[in-house]
């Protein structure tokens, strides 16, 4: 089933359109939290919001898959040669040869909530234009994909919360195994709306600055909006791309939105993907944690990480450049590890001043110039999904 | 081609209150009535959390432990794929009428129920289930993107998988622009190889193109198949069911854009 290439990357966040303003936060520390006032929402907090949404709309025989969720997927596709990469892709192996496996949590529910606020006075009827097919359900992503792409191969929306996009590299690298397709997009888009801004605030589990991950201070998350996809295709020829060498998944069975304390569950998912792997845990050289600074998940993930890897190997988690992008957070850390790789750099954690004193993991507060042959990105969410990747150069 | 084994099956639906009476007119031998589904409570869950489990987490656990059972397999070390168009669309619907009003004090409890995999996480408390399990959609192709993805994951894992694909109707206004008919539940068991339990085995193949999936021959469940993603699964249900008889059969489950699962049904 592995090694599998990422031949080709994209990526929008708040940091920027593309890989290069991602690199370059990652290597100077810059973050994209900004206090949020995101259509009017009253929660006090800090988002990271994608500026350059407004105002976006899709060319013509598209115009029915308009959200916010779509927009960024289609400002995604626009950046790093992506577009390229897919049109070469599909000539090389065909359109119905490239699976789409995809994650999103929020879809494109923005719309909806747009479209319940202008309901008819008695509330039964939403406005004419609201389109549900092609915005709210957890598939569009996938279908404007498709017809974005001119792809028709298998396709697939993973949605189990913020390790969607994670998790959806196990059903590429299954269905490549399987032969139903030679290659695979795999990727996906979370954007804000008032439903997760309102939702975390319920929970309190919202910061009121920005977040901190794995401070002793930490009080919350930042929520971010991001896009990111990914080619992903056999490792037959030499190359020198970063390569997925393993899964691993897992749930909690706990409780539905908050992970066992010691990490129980986040464990098992680490260990799994180092056995699928075949990487020892010697040999990982960076973690990039799934910590959003929530009290509870940063401390069971420093149990989970420990236990697994010792006080030796540099991690750090990345949510203060770029915010919790929720179903988007498992494609945009794979490409921060793919960065990590390629650039032999171990991000820092912006935000984060003080690491949490109860915690043993060897945190990274600032970047480091390492060496990194292998490296791994955990992606944890509601309903005690867990799924960790291992990424790594060929040697 | 891909080739696995139905090893236990689960059902839910209106006139099909389970596999053994569905199967029953399924088969042919019992004429199909229509009556409201009764959504049993999930007895494993503790009391604080049963009572915050919505219609939709109820109808999925239902129909997978029926299948687990029938199946003679224990929850806990299995993998699960959940698939679903539009899930707990009374939660959304709740959450969205909050978010239109001044106060948007939407529920925690609400919040957490409101994600696509719900029922999976649900499941994994009622059934202290740590194995992999993932919560798909595909809109009106739901279940054929999930039996695929179900499928190949006991192929190419070699490990036993319990598919569960579930879907009712929302409630207004969602349900003028979204209409799902029918309260649907389906679970089938898949392993990669025969065991004393296997009923059925399947050979699946995905083909592109321009639609063509099996109709049901009754009026009602046709409706029943049309109406509701889950119940696209209804032509390969009749199949399975036949394969007591030494019957089975070819169908084509409808999967995304005018895709088509086709699946060779026979006798273990």
């Amino acid at each position: 089933m592995f090694p599998l290439r990422l031949s080709h990357l994209c990526v929008a966040t708040s940091l920027g359109l593309g890989i290069d303003p991602l690199l370059a936060a990652l290597r100077t520390g810059a973050s994209g939290l900004r206090p949020c006032t995101f259509q009017g929402a009253t929660v006090l907090t800090h988002v990271g919001e994608v500026d350059a949404l407004d105002g976006m709309h899709l060319p013509g025989s598209l115009a029915a898959f308009a959200c916010r969720n779509n927009h960024l997927a289609e400002l995604a596709l626009r950046q790093d040669g992506f577009e390229a990469a897919v049109a070469a892709a599909r000539l090389r192996y065909g359109a119905d040869r490239i699976g789409l496996f995809l994650g999103t949590s929020t879809s494109g529910i923005l719309s909806t909530e747009h479209a319940y606020r202008q309901r008819t006075p008695d509330a039964t009827a939403l406005p004419a234009d609201f389109n549900y097919e092609t915005t709210q359900n957890t598939y569009s992503l996938a279908a404007f994909l498709r017809a974005r792409l001119g792809l028709c191969g298998p396709s697939l929306v993973v949605s189990c919360a913020c390790a969607s996009t994670a998790k959806a590299f196990g059903n590429a690298a299954r269905m490549i195994a399987a032969g139903l397709c030679d290659a695979a997009i795999v990727g996906g888009a979370d954007t804000l709306c008032l439903t997760t801004l309102y939702g975390f605030d319920s929970l309190n589990l919202t910061a009121p600055g920005p977040c901190r991950p794995s401070d002793g201070e930490r009080d919350g998350i930042s929520i971010g909006e991001a896009a990111g996809f990914v080619l992903l295709e056999r490792a037959s020829a030499p190359h020198d791309d970063v390569m997925l060498l393993g899964i691993g998944e897992s749930n909690d069975a706990y409780h539905m939105s908050s992970p066992h304390p010691q990490g129980a569950g986040a464990r098992r998912a680490i260990e799994q993907a180092l056995a699928s792997a075949g990487v020892a845990a010697s040999e990982v050289g960076y973690v990039n944690m799934h910590a959003t600074a929530t009290l509870v998940g940063d401390s069971a993930e420093d149990h989970a990480v420990f236990d697994v890897f010792g006080d030796g190997v540099p991690c750090s988690s990345t949510k203060g450049h770029t915010g919790h992008t929720l179903g988007a957070a498992g494609v945009v850390e794979a490409i921060i590890s793919a960065l990590a790789l390629r650039h032999q750099l171990a991000p820092g954690s912006p935000h984060t001043r003080t690491i949490d004193p109860a915690f043993r993991c060897r945190y990274l507060l600032e970047s480091a110039a390492l060496r990194l042959e292998r490296v791994m990105s955990n992606s944890f969410g509601f309903g005690g999904s867990n799924c960790s990747l291992v990424f790594g150069l060929p040697r | 081609m891909m080739r696995v084994y139905v090893d236990g099956v689960g059902l839910l639906g209106p006139g099909l209150p389970g596999w053994p009476e569905a199967r029953t007119v399924l088969s042919g031998n019992a004429p199909y009535q229509p009556r409201d589904v009764a959504l049993p409570q999930v007895a494993q869950l503790p009391p604080a959390e049963r009572r915050r489990t919505g219609a939709v987490v109820k109808l999925a656990i239902a129909a997978g432990l029926e299948a687990l059972a029938d199946a003679g397999r224990d929850a806990h070390d299995m993998a699960t794929v959940f698939t679903s168009s539009g899930c707990d669309g009374d939660t959304i619907h709740a959450i969205l009428t909050v978010l239109a009003t001044e106060q948007r004090e939407i529920s925690p409890t609400r919040f957490h129920n409101s994600v696509h995999n719900a029922p999976s996480g649900y499941w994994a408390l009622a059934c202290a289930a740590t194995a992999p399990s993932t919560s798909l959609c595909g809109f009106d192709g739901s279940f054929a993107v999930g039996l695929l993805d179900a499928a190949t994951q006991a192929v190419v894992d070699q490990r036993p998988v319990t598919l569960i694909s579930y879907d009712m109707p929302y409630p207004e206004p969602i349900n003028r622009v979204r209409a799902i008919t029918g309260v649907f539940a389906v679970a089938l068991v898949l392993t990669p190889d025969r065991t004393p339990h296997s009923m059925a085995v399947l050979s699946l193949r995905l083909r592109q193109g321009d639609g063509g999936g099996t109709a049901m021959v009754e009026p009602g469940l046709e409706r029943l198949r049309r109406g509701n993603p889950a119940a696209r699964g209804l032509p390969l249900l009749v199949a399975i069911a036949r394969c007591g008889d030494g019957g089975g059969g070819d169908v084509g489950i409808e999967g995304i854009d005018g895709a088509v699962l086709e699946i060779s049904v026979a006798a273990p």
